[in-house]
């Protein structure tokens, strides 16, 4: 929490005055019936429409309901909100709102040295204690000292504030988190009336549970407002963002938006076969919802018949993506490298979750890299286009569907879950901007000297071969796994053609790399002694991280890959500008094993397996220790 | 568009050299389904040919159509999302015994779960051929084969059997040799909306000689197989021998001695327990039912699929990029 100026405005005819910050880190924490992720979007999106800049990182189980009250069963949502441009949500909470005794538990050692906790003192009781495994009641132990705690009977007080409702118990204490939401609001003196109007569409066919939820939600305020229980109040300017129309978008809904944007620039219909799975559902989900943008949604029976079924309607002439995340990845590989072998555009969307196996489906992880780049039979090239922040992922889709149109390739778009869930204000695009990828069928004019139409006679420049869509007089041909004879697509064994047609497949994917630029350098472009690089989600971590180090006088520079296969041309030129190159990975160092296999340039993994995001602070530790600031 | 009046056989023969084995049953398919094409007024640049892996699935590469060769066992997955995003293509997969009933029988069954327009033509010869012989889930229990050295134990499905109780809305057997019969029975599944199954017996003459002797052979041909017609009494053996409905059972009976073609069960392909208890008829004790188990009207995949779009279209009308991207709460910066 950075404290700017103290002002006074009298709002609401409160006697606290709001004292200004310019950043504050608040978590919201109980169990995953609480309705924590709701509590933490409602704030999110109201101090969006606030002009905050924002950054949010969702944390909660695989299981849907774990027994209440144990520590497995514990859902967060973590957000911060900025008068500034930020990059991460934050290393650790300022506010730290606990509904039960197992969310204290396993979040209480995050919030920061003299920060704000809010306990549901209501649920402060032996049998939660025994469900949390706390041997004493930890609000008598001294354990939180060092924290300003404020107790409040959450639930009584709820259930006071519906007593004249029709509502049972039950749904009266479903509504304790409004009350939490509602004294959030006034400890930030946020507006209440988007998430009144947020739950009056919600519940609009039962109105008395959207009553209910408003009442506690006041109540929660009034509270606050009455009772001056906090003796401060904080209050968060906008953010001076760049000029322009914001929304706020997580990663799977701004890819989703993606591919549709590439779905009409290239006026093709979108065709996305898919079976559900943590954490790529959600793509389905709001892709379902688009079917006026003549958007087909199919769920298959199981991944495999997800991108056969993409790779059928890649054949038909659609725009064809499949969604998942790494153990689809898995399945889908026969099914990718059919697309290869045929040359089929296509977008296979991976959201990477911690693995290996079943592994970490809630949780976030970059450890599928190299199984996109290699895990596949045979010599079986598909460029990968990364991600680096959740408003990045509508730019990521867009691209990943150029390539694929512009190179008639399967294309891997490589986000995870950190993004996926994550959330920040969204410059809205102008879709006259974007690129425009229309033309892309062969025609009955595309026939060779004699007559003949030859499937895999191929671009000059970025040696595609045509897309003949069945239906097209004149361009029957046969397609499929089997090897084809350069130019007829006719199936061949010939090994000087096999070895011909491996060489121009990869040919291919690398002239990629003809169309995505050079890879920027921030800091110094010549060279120096550090480089940060990194690739995906840990955009906003690096550049907190490099930010501060050069606040504090340190000459560190970092670069960022979106592509992955092909990389920027200059990335071995980069590379060899620099003494040391540092790589924080959420895995064990696969991007940097890559490099160095390519590059010959050592590279200094820092890695991070946890199933969380870097915070910015581990990463400046990183700097300076390799820096050697401190140890002159 | 090509003059579909004018299309012959010829107009489906693909400048490849068919590569089956000399003998091989599937010669008499192929030109079973280059005899039809050309019959069913679509033009050729309609058809699309999809298949999986195995001998049969080599199909494609010898007809002059859009072919797909795709991989073992996903070709329903892949012929869904060519009809579903299509429909106005003709749609026929091409599979096998192994490729449709092992590694792929999931995508099968769900194909006809949904009722999704392709024509699955299913060659069935009871044995991997491809990969050199070995027992295949149809194969007889007890089959001696390159992998099951003293004889296989596990049951056979029965791919009817399997089909209905996936929910096929149009089942059929038929034999590569029968020539008539197959096209007859082929054309039935072209004009079939919705996902046509169609057995087709075939003999593997390398790896699975004579399997089907015991009907195909022409000693055979009239005292063992039974054809399936609509509103006709089930007779065969030349009419001396007919099958009546006894309870909930089906018996053989011949004919003559007060007993006639009035007594036997007449065939009716719209009724599912009828459908369910031929698929039993079983050799040596029945003759094997050939023809058009079921054939019933059902709500067709990809026609659902375009309605639904259709109705949000007209309910929303044609979505706007702008209005998508700039959808929920936003706000003005500068």
């Amino acid at each position: 929490m950075t404290s700017t100026a103290s002002v006074h405005d009298g709002t609401d005819g409160a006697d606290v005055a709001p004292e200004q910050l310019s950043d504050v880190v608040i978590r919201f924490a109980g169990d995953s019936g609480d309705g924590m992720q709701l509590t933490g979007s409602q704030f999110t999106n109201t101090s969006a429409i606030l002009g905050n800049d924002l950054s949010t990182l969702p944390d909660f189980p695989a299981e849907i309901r774990a027994p209440a009250g144990t520590l497995p069963g514990v859902s967060a949502f973590q957000v911060r909100i900025a008068d500034y441009d930020i990059h991460t949500p934050g290393d650790v909470p300022d506010v730290l709102v606990a509904m039960n005794p197992a969310a204290l538990k396993t979040n209480i050692g995050d919030l920061k040295p003299n920060g704000i906790l809010i306990l549901n003192s209501n649920e402060f009781k032996k049998v939660n204690f025994k469900k949390a495994k706390y041997e004493v009641d930890p609000r008598e132990d001294g354990s939180l000292d060092g924290f300003r705690v404020f107790e409040v009977e959450l639930t009584r007080l709820t259930r006071e504030a519906l007593a004249e409702t029709e509502l049972g118990n039950r749904d009266k204490d479903r509504c304790k988190n409004l009350f939490a939401l509602g004294m959030i609001y006034w400890l930030f003196s946020r507006t209440m009336d988007n998430t009144i109007e947020w739950l009056g569409k919600k519940f609009a066919k039962k109105p008395d549970i959207a009553a209910a939820n408003i009442r506690a939600m006041n109540a929660g305020w009034n509270y606050c407002d009455i009772t001056g229980a906090f003796q401060v109040r904080y209050e968060v300017m906008p953010a001076k963002l760049e000029p322009g129309t914001y929304r706020n978008i997580n990663g799977n809904s701004a890819a989703a938006l993606g591919f549709v944007a590439g779905s009409r620039r290239s006026g093709l219909p979108l065709f996305l076969g898919s079976y559900p799975i943590t954490p790529a559902s959600s793509l389905l989900h709001e892709l379902a919802r688009y079917k006026h943008f003549n958007v087909t949604t199919f769920q298959a029976e199981d991944e495999i018949a997800a991108i056969c079924a993409s790779i059928g309607a890649a054949f038909g002439g659609s725009l064809a993506i499949t969604t998942t995340s790494g153990p689809g990845i898995a399945l889908k590989s026969e099914g990718m490298n059919l697309a290869v072998m045929t040359e089929l555009p296509m977008v296979v969307v991976n959201i990477q979750r911690g693995g290996p196996s079943t592994g970490l489906p809630t949780k976030t992880e970059q450890s599928d890299l190299l199984q996109v780049l290699f895990g596949r039979n045979g010599e079986s090239p598909m460029p990968v286009v990364a991600p680096s922040s959740p408003a990045d992922c509508f730019d990521a889709a867009v691209e990943a569907c150029r390539i694929a149109l512009r190179h008639m390739v399967p294309v891997i778009f490589l986000s995870d879950g950190y993004l996926a869930n994550g959330s920040e204000p969204w410059k809205l695009p102008t879709v006259e901007d974007l690129p425009d990828l229309r033309g892309n069928f062969a025609s009955g004019d595309d026939l060779d000297d004699d007559g003949q139409f030859l499937p895999y006679r191929r671009d000059a420049e970025t040696l595609a071969r045509p897309w003949a869509v069945p239906g097209t007089p004149g361009l029957e041909h046969r397609i499929g796994g089997l090897e084809k004879q350069d130019g007829t697509g006719n199936v061949s064994y010939d090994p000087e053609n096999h070895e011909l047609m491996t060489h121009l497949r990869a040919e291919k994917v690398a002239r990629v790399a003809d169309t995505i630029g050079d890879l920027e350098v921030h800091g110094d472009p010549e060279g120096g002694e550090l480089l940060v690089m990194g690739w995906g989600s840990t955009l906003g971590a690096i550049t907190g991280a490099v930010n501060t180090a050069c606040d504090n006088g340190l000459k560190v520079s970092r670069a960022h890959l979106r592509h992955l296969n092909p990389f920027p041309k200059n990335l071995g030129d980069v590379l060899s500008r620099f003494d040391k190159v540092l790589m924080p990975e959420m895995n064990t160092g696969q991007l940097a094993l890559l490099l160095r296999g390519k590059f010959l340039k050592d590279i200094v993994t820092y890695s991070k397996v946890q199933g969380k995001p870097f915070t910015r602070n581990e990463i400046l530790a990183k700097i300076e220790e390799m820096m050697e600031v401190g140890n002159d | 568009m090509t003059e579909t009046a004018t299309l012959t056989r010829k107009d489906f023969q693909s400048d490849q050299d068919v590569r089956w084995c000399p003998g091989c049953g599937d010669y008499a398919i192929l030109k079973a389904v280059q005899s039809l094409l050309p019959e069913l007024g679509i033009p050729k640049e309609k058809f699309v040919v999809v298949s999986g892996i195995g001998c049969s699935s080599r199909f494609p590469y010898y007809m002059d159509t859009f072919g797909f060769h795709t991989i073992h066992g996903r070709a329903p997955a892949i012929a869904t999302g060519l009809k579903t995003s299509r429909p106005d293509l003709d749609v026929w997969v091409i599979t096998g015994d192994g490729d449709s009933m092992s590694i792929g029988g999931n995508h099968l069954i769900h194909a006809l779960r949904r009722n999704v327009g392709i024509k699955i033509l299913m060659f069935n010869n009871r044995i991997y051929g491809l990969t050199k012989g070995q027992y295949s889930p149809t194969s007889e229990v007890g089959k001696r084969t390159s992998s099951t050295p003293v004889g296989s134990i596990d049951p056979p499905f029965n791919p009817l059997a399997l089909t209905l109780g996936a929910g096929a809305s149009f089942v059929a057997r038929s034999v590569d040799i029968f020539q008539q019969h197959l096209v007859d029975t082929l054309r039935r599944a072209a004009e079939h909306r919705g996902s046509a199954f169609v057995e087709i017996y075939q003999n593997c003459n390398i790896f699975n000689d004579h399997a089907f002797a015991y009907m195909t052979d022409k000693a055979n041909r009239e005292s063992q197989a039974v054809y399936l017609e609509h509103g006709k009494p089930l007779v065969f053996n030349g009419g001396a021998q007919g099958i009546v409905l006894n309870g909930m059972r089906l018996e053989v009976k011949d004919l003559g001695n007060g007993l006639t073609e009035e007594d036997c069960l007449v065939w009716d392909e719209t009724n599912p327990l009828l459908a369910q208890m031929a698929t039993q008829l079983l050799p040596p004790e029945f003759p094997t039912p050939l023809g058009v188990l079921r054939a019933v009207e059902q709500p067709v995949f990809e026609q659902s699929v375009g309605a639904q779009i259709q109705n949000e279209i007209d309910r929303q009308g044609t979505g706007s990029l702008e209005e998508l991207l700039s959808a929920g709460d936003t706000w003005k910066v500068g």
